[in-house]
């Protein structure tokens, strides 16, 4: 009986002590030298793993951070500037400030000024849809709202308004990372700088048929009047195909456009109620 | 001996209300709006502006490039626009407008009726006569037949099939066409047969039109080399592969062409298109349409003028039933509902389906329960399920892999789930994406 004992734990000792001597030389000759700075940068990242960055997920960006010699091209967009510039300092590199963007739906068409002249009761899917038809109001450009934009979104940053049936961003939530822009088969969406106090101003259209035509599909449909291109005093607004478009990092939010557009295809959001307005409502 | 390729199809009700009536002519309607591209390729370059007086026939439309075809206008009047116009695509394209006044027609058109049998023009004088005239495939697809008419270089094709199957529920146009202009049709098929320089055709016919199978075979002893095949029902009969296989059991390899296993296929209709080009001068602007649905007063097949608005058809066959819930572009299986009644019947337009809404509707979408029942009614050997779900994650090497650029998206896997999976919406997304990510690897 103790014999057996012993011959199994001498049989046992002998196997695992081989097997750690093999295991021992097998990691010595196949060892993997990693950057410990990897890590490091990796621990600064939002681990959202978005692909905002356009790699597939944190550590690859961490990885790319690491190898590249000059970082300024990498940009997480989720990150803050706070954590980039530590992670500067974790790779001893240089890093460009960046303004910090936010997502924005440019279209108004609620069926309150789109009216639904058909209904799709198709695959919900944004890009099915957008192949096979105008959509339910016709416009060719505008929103469909399947909600392909929500769906996609990791940051629980942007709902379908039931009343409106159009996406709506919480631009606390939203990080840039571009998901939705790249889902929506229309590129209704896009990132636009991010002012003080979540003011933005922007043409919230994409339709770039003839004035007729646009009002026609939409009321509230740039007409391409030009009227806005001529008042503006940064030079920050084009009219291109019959459509005006606000460029973010030359406007100066200083809100002398959107009173001129004759269809209100200008929206202003979270600015101060305009004083002549108010008062003219009082009248 | 009856006729059937081997792999998957189905068996949906047939539904052919307006077999028994013989094509009418619809009368003129007041305007027309012409669709630029109402074939597969480039949309053709307008000729005419607003204002300018056309004939009857006159060639209002050229086309840019070699996959493209020239477009007609089909009735006489003046141009009120050429502008952008919802058609059957389901977006805006460009569309020439003209206001109809009494017919006239262009200098050298034979618009009778007579049949010209003596076949006087030379190979190269009927592809010039097919390209000239903007005949497209009239089975639906819309390619551009003079391409099918010419064997590139290097391949030789040694059968003909004549795709008479309309194996599409519902429809009935080339039933009513075989019937009604069957020595035109053999004349047209007499002048592909030479074209192509073929000794044998080849006409496909499904078993449920015993009276075209007839009338047909008992015309094609007086033409040498033609032989009517009945082919079994069942859908999708007159899909090309599908049909190369029942008639000659040669299967078109993937991505290949018919003509890779010396075949050509052409539709009825084509070739009767064909014989008016080249034996009567007339130009393709009109077409058999059927209109039918299991409400409308008179299920009809009319002859139609290209341009026509659907209105004016649905009119003609007792207007348009209370409780429609559905306009179809096409047959039930691979038709394409329409958004209003304005859209114009183009050269690809074989019927109008008007559907009841009670059956309108889709059924609810519940989880694949993996019966596999997709798979073994899919004609070209595909995993329907397997696409579907790849093509919704956007896993596209997958949906590259398991070959969706073979699907011919004839619906029968959406046909047959039990648990209504929208699969054939998916794998038409995929495809359309595969083919983008392809051609962008070529460049």
């Amino acid at each position: 009986m103790s014999d057996i004992v012993i011959y199994s734990v001498i049989t046992v000792s002998a196997m695992g002590t081989a097997a750690a001597i093999i295991l021992f030389m097998v990691a010595k000759k196949f060892n993997v030298v990693e950057d410990p700075r990897i890590d490091l940068v990796e621990e600064e990242l939002p681990a959202a793993n978005c692909g905002g960055c356009g790699l597939p997920g944190c550590r690859a960006f961490a990885e790319a951070l690491v190898r590249a010699d000059d970082i300024s091209n990498l940009k997480c967009p989720v990150s803050s500037s706070e954590a980039m510039s530590k992670i500067a300092v974790i790779l001893g590199k240089e890093i460009s400030s960046q303004d910090p963007l936010v997502a924005v739906v440019r279209c108004a068409g609620s069926p309150e000024y789109r009216t639904k002249t058909n209904v799709y009761d198709g695959t919900p899917s944004c890009t099915i849809s957008s192949t096979l038809y105008t959509g339910e109001a016709g416009c060719p450009h505008g929103c469909l709202g399947l909600g392909e934009c929500v769906e996609v979104c990791k940051f629980d940053a942007i709902y379908m308004n039931p009343e409106t049936g159009l996406p709506e961003v919480i631009d606390e939530n939203c990080t840039a990372c571009n998901a939705c822009v790249i889902a929506c088969p229309r590129n209704i969406i896009e990132l636009r700088k991010k002012n003080k106090k979540d003011r933005k101003i922007y043409v919230s259209c994409i339709n770039e048929e003839k004035g007729g035509v646009a009002r026609k599909s939409c009321k509230v449909a740039c007409i391409g009047c030009g009227k806005c291109v001529k008042v503006c005093p940064y030079e920050a607004i084009t009219l291109e195909n019959n459509l005006a478009y606000i460029d973010p990092f030359k406007c100066k939010l200083c809100r002398k456009c959107a009173p001129e557009c004759p269809t209100n295809a200008i929206l202003e959001i979270n600015f101060p109620v305009r004083k002549q307005k108010a008062e003219a409502g009082a009248k | 001996m009856i006729q059937t390729f081997p792999r998957g199809g189905i068996h949906p009700p047939e539904d052919k209300f307006s077999a028994g009536s013989p094509i009418k002519v619809l009368p003129l309607p007041k305007t027309v709006n012409i669709p630029l591209s109402q074939h597969i390729g480039a949309p053709s370059e307008p000729l005419v502006k607003k204002g300018d007086k056309v004939k009857t026939g006159q060639w209002i439309a050229k086309c840019k490039s070699f996959v493209s075809a020239n477009v007609h206008s089909s009735v006489t009047g003046t141009v009120t626009k050429v502008d952008k116009l919802m058609d059957s695509s389901g977006y805006k394209r460009m569309a020439i407008s003209i206001s109809t006044e009494e017919d006239q027609w262009e200098e050298g058109i034979d618009t009778s009726d007579t049949l010209n049998r003596n076949i006087v023009a030379t190979a190269d004088e009927i592809i010039q006569k097919t390209l000239d005239a903007g005949i497209v495939g009239l089975g639906g697809a819309t390619f551009p037949s003079h391409i099918k008419l010419s064997v590139p270089k290097g391949k030789t094709a040694d059968v003909l099939i004549i795709n008479g199957a309309e194996c599409e529920p519902c429809l009935t146009s080339d039933h009513r066409l075989m019937l009604e202009k069957g020595e035109e049709l053999m004349v047209g098929i007499q002048l592909i047969m030479k074209k192509l320089n073929v000794k044998k055709a080849l006409i496909g016919i499904e078993k449920n039109k015993p009276d075209a199978i007839n009338h047909l075979s008992s015309l094609a002893k007086g033409f040498g080399g033609t032989e009517v095949r009945p082919l079994k029902v069942k859908y999708p009969q007159g899909g090309e592969k599908q049909l190369i296989k029942a008639l000659i059991n040669r299967e078109v390899p993937s991505g290949g062409l018919p003509v890779d296993v010396g075949t050509v296929v052409h539709n009825v209709g084509t070739a009767y298109a064909i014989y008016e080009a080249v034996q009567k001068n007339k130009p393709l602007i009109e077409r058999v349409v059927t209109v039918t649905g299991k409400d409308l007063q008179t299920p009809s097949n009319f002859m139609v003028r290209i341009g026509t608005p659907v209105s004016e058809l649905i009119e003609a066959a007792g207007g348009l039933p209370e409780d429609t819930g559905k306009i179809i572009n096409g047959g039930p299986m691979m038709g394409k509902a329409l958004i209003n009644t304005d859209i114009p019947v183009t050269k690809g337009t074989s019927g109008i389906l008007l559907i009841p809404s009670a059956e309108a509707k889709r059924k609810p979408v519940v989880n694949c329960i993996r019966c596999t029942k997709c798979i073994s009614v899919c004609p070209m050997g595909l995993e329907p399920y397997l696409l579907q779900q790849a093509s919704e994650y956007k896993k596209w090497d997958i949906v590259e892999e398991e070959r969706a650029l073979d699907c011919m998206e004839c619906g029968s896997c959406s046909y047959i789930c039990p648990s209504g999976r929208p699969l054939l919406d998916y794998i038409r997304l995929g495809k359309s994406t595969v083919s983008k990510i392809i051609r962008s690897r070529k460049q």
